[in-house]
């Protein structure tokens, strides 16, 4: 087999579907963001913690109830789904006349409440989640396990259907124009607030559909969130604020990037995704999809 | 004056804190077009945006076909049948010409079609995949317009319509509003420029400190047009 500087192609495949893995993650939870964000202007700081809760509704249907992973797939974005919903009636509602800074520490101090209560009752140590299509196929090249191609290619429809919802229905023409002038909509007839408390449960539930997406990689654990989640902010800075677009291809894009990182220079994965944030701010403070506000 | 349509009376408004509207009382018949004249600050597009439920704070009466609409959010005002085609004229910069045109739900039956407007505003069908403000300002304008006819609403609020406009778009505007008259909206409008506005126009309310100061005919306009400039300043 031929090798590329000196890599083998085994390991620059395996790195890349990694990374394309990572970067199936980054999409699903900057594009709730990018949503939630542009509707609404709040940094949804809870968003990591949500995705955990993801992953242990998941985790506790198939305990509890015995529902499997196919279950947990419809039902985990509902339930998650609907605690956005009355975290966003009963409190962050309360903040929109009020600075952005509000919203962002409120659903941050939401984020450590939940994942304290998450630590208490489930421990620190993580709960095993079993692979619900186990096996693979040698590509020749590589080998492809089905659960992570099958992870690739569902976020990628999620993140499409979201794209294609916002930006060619007329529901996602309300939701575009109300990032714009809510006040106006408002005055056309349409019930704003109702539309901006299901928004943010749209957005919760994608973050909780990629917990049940990560629950059978990575072990359930209270904190899997909050190391994600600072990535995925940096993801969404270099993307551009509140742009669909913007958080599906820099999602997988970065991906890519951080994969192709730890074949070619291992000690840079964990940095180069902030330094690509860096020289996008300065750059193009915007980000590489926004426009400017 | 006909069956009155909208009756406001003692209407208060705030942006915020500050207290803008200090008791507009006027009315609008069916079938009538109206205007509000008056200095910049006057609180003429604080009067329509208070109509339609969009300050943070009101008080008062407004009366819509009989109904009390102050306890309303402006969504709910919208659907009772009145529309705004506001100052700044509101064209949505991440939607399409189309798109701008078909955002207004529907609230009752009775409004234009799509082809009625086309055939109005042609303008808006050969450019309607155009991004909304990519429009010149009078296209944009009847962009505005022409998005509000398609509702079903009797009562439209158009916010100065004419505002930097070319002379021929006024005019173009002017007979839009005629015609609109014609066909059997009502129309509160607010205007700057009076010579305009005595050209569409049945009555004239004059605004000032946030409330009506007198009421002329357009009848009367040519009788009462120095008391008129006194008012207005000009």
């Amino acid at each position: 087999m031929f090798e590329l500087l000196g890599v083998p192609p085994q390991a620059l495949m395996g790195q890349l579907l990694l990374g394309l893995i990572n970067g199936a993650f980054y999409a699903l939870l900057s594009l709730g963001l990018a949503v939630i964000f542009g509707l609404m202007n709040v940094i949804n700081f809870t968003h990591g913690a949500q995705y955990m809760m993801g992953a242990f509704v998941a985790w506790m249907l198939l305990q509890y109830a015995g529902i499997p992973y196919w279950g947990a797939l419809v039902l985990v974005p509902v339930i998650v789904g609907a605690t956005g919903v009355v975290i966003e009636r009963l409190l962050i509602s309360r903040l929109y006349h009020l600075d952005h800074l509000y919203g962002l520490l409120l659903t941050f101090g939401l984020a450590l409440i939940i994942e304290g209560l998450f630590r208490q009752q489930y421990g620190s140590s993580g709960l095993p989640y079993s692979n619900p299509i186990p096996g693979g196929q040698n590509l020749g090249f590589m080998f492809l396990p089905w659960y992570r191609g099958w992870v690739v290619g569902f976020s990628l429809a999620v993140c499409l259907v979201t794209w294609f919802t916002i930006e060619r229905t007329k529901l996602g023409a309300y939701l575009r124009a109300a990032t714009e002038r809510p006040d106006l909509v408002q005055a056309f007839g349409i019930n704003v607030p109702r539309m901006i408390t299901l928004t943010y449960g749209v957005g919760v539930g994608l973050a909780a559909l990629a917990g049940v997406l990560a629950a059978p990689i990575y072990t359930v654990n209270p904190t899997m969130g909050a190391n994600l989640i600072i990535v995925v902010f940096a993801v969404v800075v270099i993307g551009g604020m509140g742009s669909i677009l913007g958080s599906i291809v820099t999602g997988f894009g970065l991906g890519i990037v951080e994969g192709l990182t730890k074949v070619f220079w291992p000690e840079a994965s964990a940095t180069v995704i902030f330094v690509i944030m860096a020289i996008v701010l300065m750059v193009r403070p915007q980000g590489l999809f926004g426009t400017p506000r | 004056m006909a069956e009155a349509l909208l009756q406001v009376s003692d209407l208060h408004g705030w942006y915020g804190e500050s207290h803008i509207l200090h008791g507009m009382t006027f009315e609008v018949g069916r079938g009538e077009v109206v205007t509000l004249l008056g200095r910049n600050g006057a609180g003429k597009t604080t009067t329509m945006r208070a109509v339609m439920g969009m300050l943070t704070k009101r008080t008062g009466s407004v009366r819509y076909q009989g109904r009390e609409l102050i306890g309303l959010k402006s969504n709910q005002i919208a659907k009772a049948g009145i529309a705004i085609c506001p100052e700044e004229r509101g064209i949505f910069a991440s939607l399409s010409v189309k798109e701008n045109l078909l955002l207004p739900p529907r609230v009752k039956d009775g409004g234009l079609d799509l082809e009625a407007i086309y055939r109005l505003f042609p303008n808006l069908r050969e450019r309607s995949t155009s991004q909304g403000t990519k429009l010149s300002g009078g296209e944009q304008q009847m962009l505005a317009i022409a998005r509000i006819l398609r509702t079903g609403a009797d009562l439209l609020l158009l916010d100065e319509p004419t505002e930097g406009l070319a002379p021929v778009i006024v005019q173009q505007i002017g007979a839009t509003i005629r015609m609109l008259r014609e066909t059997g909206f009502t129309i509160v409008l607010v205007e700057q420029n009076f010579h305009f506005a005595a050209t569409v126009a049945d009555r004239h309310y004059v605004v000032e400190h946030g409330h009506v100061i007198d009421m002329i005919p357009n009848a009367s306009l040519e009788s009462s047009r120095d008391k008129l400039k006194a008012y207005l300043g000009v």
